[in-house]
């Protein structure tokens, strides 16, 4: 899960995975601004087939947050193939 | 994909970026085909864009997705996203970020709420005339923008039209004429016209798009009220796929033809195991799928794409049911060429593309088996081939849904040209029947009428410099805006160049384009459609202009050649007119006529007329 949401974070923020840890956060990567931000959150909303809300939204403020964030929302579920 | 770009294989990993895009069109997977494409662009044969969105709403998180569809296509983006809702500011302030990135492309996205709340919104509250001033006020100011674009801009322009609002009235809205929708499309519809009026405005119909797609499905509102970002993110791939179907016409990437197998694509089932009376095909389940093919191919032949035969078959029994089988749309008349054989499909593709005198890839490639589409794929790389889902039942919906296909314009030369290529048919069998060459142009009995530009031919000389690549000098393309813009600048001539011959009329089907400085005429474009090459009709069109040059008083004629991998049919034009070369740069190079010593006469067997129709040279044809 931590490996997948580090990818899907590099894909959008267009950084190189190996610079990105579970403390990355906009303070830390210069192009996590709140328009990438956004896609962030439809990437992974697409990847997982989750949907977040806008309060929830807001907390996604690293990718530690973030992968909480999903496997509370996954809790229960299968994860979907290929993941 | 790093060690197919590492080995220098371009096409290859294109065509794998093509299928990653086509299996997973994701936003995160987006980025990762751009970021691919960093170093494939530059050895692809890709078209540059510019693109610039107005808008009314959050599209960012769409550009990249945009961005990658493109890519995949052939076309290599540059994207401007002007500031949110600053739209008006942008089109109407030629000192705007718009005209300073000099787009090819705008598209002008706004919502029917942004531009019309009290329409989307309020529509109960308004009276009748409240409402028709509400309608007349977006008219207005959308039409004034158009046209204060048109003159700030040489660039197209997509509108997106208006989307229908909820009704606010329920079902009563659809009970009156002065409803909400009604409201709606009033709006759409004279807009429609508007844009009409002007050279290079398009229109979007967003409206039927949500339509399509559903209006439950395509908005998410969430998003809308949080990020001012209106679309659910499954809408993302189909607006993104409706503003390439503009871009691939504006920027020339399209199929001339296209070449269909027969066996389980025209219809179901294999005609030398089944026979006529076994195949599917006609009004009831499963035929119904594959006629709902053939009508989807016959609209694609009343748009002007050339339609081929390409099936392992006997031809025998394959061309009983394309003659005789009650149920086909599509008849042997429909297409230009057949190659029913049992030879490997790439070889037939390339006498497809010889015998029609295109490249391979302006030709599109569909046929029920993957095994076929991947070996025509591998063997011949810049073929488009279409891909198919594995039921017939979505065929038709797969072909409709090519961007190559799309055409924004319609000319006569376009509705006439399956016509033109049986006569061509008949040319080149003339070729053999008669002896010398010289017999055969005498017998061709060929009229050239060139004539100034005028507005009916403005479009036809526009798609020639767009879509022609071999008998074409510098290969420059211009916009119908930019050709009437040149042609009403006094130091530049634009001609088109209409062939008639024993066979019929080819239309316009050559280009020059002239620009006067001081003692010197320039040829800016010479061009001539493949259709009538080899007839020297090039002689003369350099005859006329040789001679109105002469008769203004010039002292030089002279052209560029820029070669492309396509244009070596025309390497040797000025050359063979007695040019001389007096510049050399980039394998560019430039020929000068010196006018005071030189004529280049009209060929013996051509009937030169100008524009008025006056015969200006008669010739002996006998």
């Amino acid at each position: 899960m931590l490996r997948k949401v580090v990818s899907i974070a590099a894909d959008i923020f267009e950084v190189p995975e190996s610079t990105l840890g579970p403390q990355s956060s906009p303070d830390t990567i210069a192009t996590w601004d709140s328009l990438h931000h956004l896609s962030f959150v439809l990437a992974l909303e697409q990847e997982f087939g989750v949907e977040f809300s806008p309060e929830e939204i807001e907390q996604l403020l690293s990718i530690e947050l973030t992968e909480a964030a999903l496997q509370e929302k996954l809790k229960g579920c299968a994860i979907p193939d290929g993941h | 994909m790093n060690s197919l770009i590492a080995a220098g294989q371009w096409s290859a990993a294109h065509a794998r970026l093509g299928d990653l895009w086509q299996h997973d069109g994701k936003p995160a997977t987006a980025n990762y085909l751009s970021s691919c494409y960093a170093s494939l662009a530059d050895n692809l044969p890709m078209v540059n864009c510019r693109i610039a969105f107005l808008r009314s709403m959050t599209l960012e998180p769409l550009t990249p997705i945009f961005r990658a569809a493109a890519l995949v296509s052939g076309i290599n983006p540059t994207i401007h996203v002007g500031q949110f809702n600053s739209y008006p500011q942008e089109l109407l302030d030629e000192k705007s970020d718009l005209y300073s990135f000099a787009p090819d492309i705008v598209i002008l996205a706004v919502q029917t709420r942004d531009i019309a709340p009290e329409i989307w919104d309020a529509f109960a509250d308004l009276t009748p005339s409240q409402v028709d001033a509400a309608v007349e006020r977006v008219i207005n100011e959308v039409s004034e923008w158009i046209r204060a674009f048109r003159q700030r801009s040489n660039a197209s322009l997509i509108l997106h039209n208006f989307a229908k609002p909820f009704p606010n009235q329920g079902v009563l809205d659809a009970q009156s004429g002065h409803g909400q929708s009604a409201a709606v499309e009033r709006v759409n519809a004279t807009l429609r016209d508007v844009c009409k009026y002007h050279r290079g405005i398009y229109v979007l119909d967003y409206d039927a798009l949500v339509a399509r797609h559903g209006v439950a499905r395509w908005y998410d509102e969430t998003k809308w009220l949080t990020m001012r970002m209106p679309f659910a993110s499954e809408s993302f791939l189909p607006l993104v796929n409706e503003w390439l179907k503009f871009v691939h016409p504006l920027t020339g990437i399209m199929c001339k033809a296209l070449a269909v197998d027969l066996d389980n694509t025209l219809w179901g089932g294999v005609i030398g195991e089944d026979g006529p009376h076994g195949i599917k095909l006609g009004a009831e389940y499963p035929g119904a799928f594959y006629t709902a093919l053939q009508r989807a191919i016959l609209d694609l032949y009343r748009r002007g794409v050339l339609l081929a035969v390409c099936s392992k078959n006997n031809p025998d029994e394959a061309l009983a049911a394309l003659d005789r089988h009650p149920d086909m749309l599509l008849r042997r008349e429909h297409f230009s060429c057949l190659r029913i054989n049992w030879q490997d499909k790439a070889q037939n593709i390339r006498e497809i593309a010889a015998e029609m005198n295109i490249g391979t890839d302006a030709i599109a490639f569909l046929d029920d088996n993957p095994v076929e589409r991947e070996w025509v794929r591998s063997e011949l790389p810049e073929v488009r081939v279409i891909p198919l889902p594995d039921n017939a039942r979505g065929y038709a919906a797969a072909l409709r849904d090519c961007a190559v296909f799309e055409r924004l314009t319609l000319s006569q030369e376009d509705r006439e040209k399956t016509k033109l290529y049986q006569e061509q048919k008949q040319r080149a069998d003339l070729v053999h029947s008669v002896g010398s060459l010289e017999d055969f142009y005498r017998s061709l009995r060929q009229d050239v009428i060139i004539a100034p530009l005028t507005p009916d031919t403005t479009l036809r000389v526009a798609q020639l410099t767009q879509k022609t690549n071999q008998y074409n000098v510098t290969t420059r393309r211009y916009t119908e805006q930019e050709i009437e813009n040149l042609s009403s600048c006094p130091e530049w001539n634009v001609y088109s160049v209409r062939v008639r011959d024993r066979f019929g009329d080819n239309g316009i089907v050559g280009a020059m384009i002239t620009r006067n400085n001081d003692n010197t005429c320039e040829i800016d474009t010479f061009l001539l459609s493949c259709r009538v090459i080899g007839r020297t009709v090039e002689t003369a069109m350099l005859g006329f202009i040789t001679g109105a040059c002469k008769a203004a008083g010039f002292r030089y004629l002279q052209g560029w050649f820029y070669p492309t991998k396509k244009n070596t049919s025309v390497r040797e034009l000025y050359e063979s007119h007695r040019f001389s070369k007096v510049e050399e740069s980039d394998g560019a190079s430039l020929w000068r006529l010196d006018l005071g010593d030189a004529v280049i006469p009209c060929p013996a067997w051509i009937r030169l007329h100008d524009n008025t129709g006056t015969c200006i040279v008669e010739q002996d044809r006998a």
